[in-house]
């Protein structure tokens, strides 16, 4: 039988099928933070129940953490939720990496650094963005706070197997073009929607030849898409990022053998593909208040097709026809769990070189994880941010979602390296405008949306 | 989980596709440690603008609300659905529903009914035109009702055996407690596990 990556997978981690109901899955590691668990956890507590695997579950705190100046800086609800994620870990005997410690950060970048995220493994958290963790042949997906108490209470989910989707990507990405220009493409050809139902497997040879930052960026954008998760299967590239971190495994070459295993089958069939010709990808910005709503930076505002798209040019006060480079930009967000690993850091700091930024504009960069940070400190890249007007913080979710100090005011707008460019996302009444973070990087030196392939030359 | 069998309610209409989890509670307050109290934040942007439309005086109390396809995208926040049944709200009707908020509906309570795009056309146009009109949800029939429609709806049979019943989807799994631990007894053996804290 020929199977897709997804389905082996999904076969592996089966505990009990039985017709008509949804099957019973094994969760390899359940991450958790401190928004999403407290109501999960107390419920487990006026149930008399216990977590079952303690030791297959990590806690972080990461979303509501200020990024400057400590716990104190939070709120006084904030650091209740803080306390209670303390206690909870504290009771249950679970590992967590908290607000100063050196291995707190994102949830979804801490998991993959510590070499925790490995091939084969199904992986749960209550955060939408755990497709993140596809990017090593996992199955990874994001549950609400119910299911995060089920986890808990059972190490296991139950779920109806979603379709397979493939989206195969050739060719080589143009110059200035990124992981993230990728995502945005493909959340435009799919819709918002067009993902619901599916896990998609990203194919080809230009998935191949990326990174496993970019690899991870690809695959937290999938929810964006409406799908279930997103993956990549494991190869070289997944072994040599994992070899040496503190979680790999240490029978390495009986677990390597079993990766090579992690392959779509040639003959298998997909329920839906998707061709991308990277040669023809651009960088991409959004204008609109959700992520399928992009343009080519070298583009022009739409004319809308609807009441939707009326509403969201209202939203985004933008006109149809204005040119994108010529839109504005207040703040300048290079963080997130999409991108906030230090490739993008990198990368954001080879157009920043040498320049400085627009002075009616305030940039921000937020490293995805204590680890990337010092790891950023360790070769400078500090010292290029600051030096051309960024400010540098400690990690967390911080203006991706605004539950932190860190928020957009009322019609500011944001040049930003996160996912979401929702309605009030950054901050209510704040305009989001997505792209990658050369991108971003570009836009806080010149003040509005640029293409950073015109910055470079 | 409470048992659902049937809800006679006012029904509301928000007539917009792809309404994401922040707009049905912003993120300020997901800081809350309970399960309750969300209900007055319930769209909380779109409430202080004007005229919005669930702010209509016949929509008060309503019992069910008809909106359009990917109801609940984005994050997997279930603030969104505690937040939908603070308020009242036990049915919500569309043309398609973002996955992980359809699983946090199954899970709380709160009845997810997927109708073809016309027939929630109609819904919303009822809704529109006679402010204030009933709908009956029958869960056990798979039915909706109102003067002038009826309609059908599929739903899957776990899932709405689960509902009928309130069953607690924890309880229902430690019952498969012997195959749990069959499986954990052949997982690999260099998966990774954490150390504990002591």
């Amino acid at each position: 039988m020929t199977l897709t990556l997804a389905q082996k997978l999904w076969d592996r981690h089966l505990v009990r099928r039985v017709p008509a109901e949804p099957d019973l899955l094994y969760v390899d590691l359940h991450l958790v933070h401190e928004v999403t668990s407290p109501q999960a956890f107390e419920s487990l507590r006026l149930n008399g129940r216990r977590v079952r695997r303690p030791d297959l579950t990590l806690a972080t705190m990461d979303h509501n953490v200020p990024t400057a100046g400590g716990r104190e800086r939070a709120d006084a609800i904030s650091q209740r939720q803080m306390q209670a994620l303390e206690e909870n870990c504290a009771r249950e005997g679970i590992v967590l990496y908290g607000i100063g410690s050196p291995r707190q950060g994102i949830v979804h970048v801490i998991g993959p650094e510590l070499g925790l995220t490995q091939p084969g493994m199904l992986i749960a958290c209550g955060d939408s963005h755990t497709s993140t963790h596809g990017a090593f042949g996992a199955l990874a997906f994001g549950i609400g706070t119910s299911e995060v108490e089920h986890v808990l209470a059972t190490q296991c989910m139950r779920l109806f197997r979603p379709k397979d989707m493939a989206v195969t990507v050739d060719g080589s990405l143009p110059i200035g073009v990124t992981a993230k220009d990728l995502a945005l493409s493909v959340i435009g050809r799919l819709g918002v929607a067009g993902g619901q139902g599916y896990i998609v497997e990203y194919r080809g040879s230009t998935v191949r030849s990326l990174s496993m930052e970019a690899r991870m960026t690809v695959c937290n954008m999938t929810i964006e898409a409406g799908a279930r998760a997103g993956m990549v299967a494991p190869d070289e590239v997944t072994a040599s990022y994992l070899g040496g971190r503190p979680y790999a495994p240490s029978n390495w070459a009986q677990a390597r053998s079993d990766w090579d295993e992690l392959v779509t089958d040639p003959d298998a069939s997909f329920d839906r593909e998707l061709l991308i010709d990277a040669e023809e990808l651009e960088p991409y910005v959004t204008w609109g208040t959700n992520p399928g709503q992009s343009v080519p930076v070298t583009s022009r505002v739409p004319a809308p097709r609807g009441e939707a798209d009326e509403r969201a040019l209202a939203y985004m006060a933008l006109e149809p026809g204005q040119a994108i480079q010529e839109i504005s930009v207040d703040r300048v967000f290079i963080g997130s769990c999409t991108n906030a690993r230090l490739d993008d850091l990198r990368l954001a700091a080879s157009v920043i070189r040498g320049r400085r930024v627009h002075p009616k504009v305030r940039a921000m960069v937020v490293p995805g994880s204590a680890a990337v940070k010092r790891a950023a400190e360790g070769e400078g890249l500090d010292v290029v941010f600051r030096g051309a007007g960024f400010e540098w913080r400690d990690a967390g979710c911080s203006m991706c979602l605004g539950m932190n100090p860190d928020i957009l005011a009322p019609g500011q707008r944001c040049a930003s390296t996160s996912n979401r460019n929702f309605e009030g996302r950054q901050g209510s009444g704040g305009r989001t405008h997505l792209l990658s973070p050369p991108m971003a990087a570009a836009a806080a030196i010149a003040g509005h949306l640029v293409d950073v392939r015109e910055m470079a030359s | 989980m409470t048992p659902f069998s049937r809800v006679t309610g006012v029904v509301a209409p928000l007539d917009r596709s792809n309404v994401d989890t922040d707009q049905i509670i912003p993120k300020q307050f997901l800081k809350r440690i309970e399960r309750s109290g969300f209900g007055p934040y319930l769209f909380y942007d779109w409430r202080r603008t004007k005229d919005f439309v669930l702010d209509r005086p016949e929509y008060r109390g309503a019992g069910i609300l008809v909106t359009g396809a990917n109801f609940g995208c984005g994050s997997s926040r279930e603030h969104a659905t505690w937040a939908l049944l603070d308020a009242g709200f036990r049915v919500v009707i569309a043309p398609s529903f973002a996955d992980i908020f359809l699983s946090n509906c199954l899970r709380v309570g709160l009845l997810p009914v997927a109708l073809a795009e016309a027939d929630v056309r109609r819904l919303i146009e009822l809704a529109g035109s006679r402010p204030g009109a009933q709908l009956t949800v029958d869960l056990g029939t798979q039915s909706i009702h109102a003067p002038g429609i009826d309609l059908s709806f599929a739903i899957d049979p776990f899932w709405r055996d689960c509902l009928l019943n309130g069953w607690d989807e924890i309880t229902l799994t430690l019952k498969q407690e012997a195959e749990i631990a069959a499986f954990e007894a052949r997982r690999p053996d260099w998966l990774p596990a954490l150390t504990s804290p002591g």
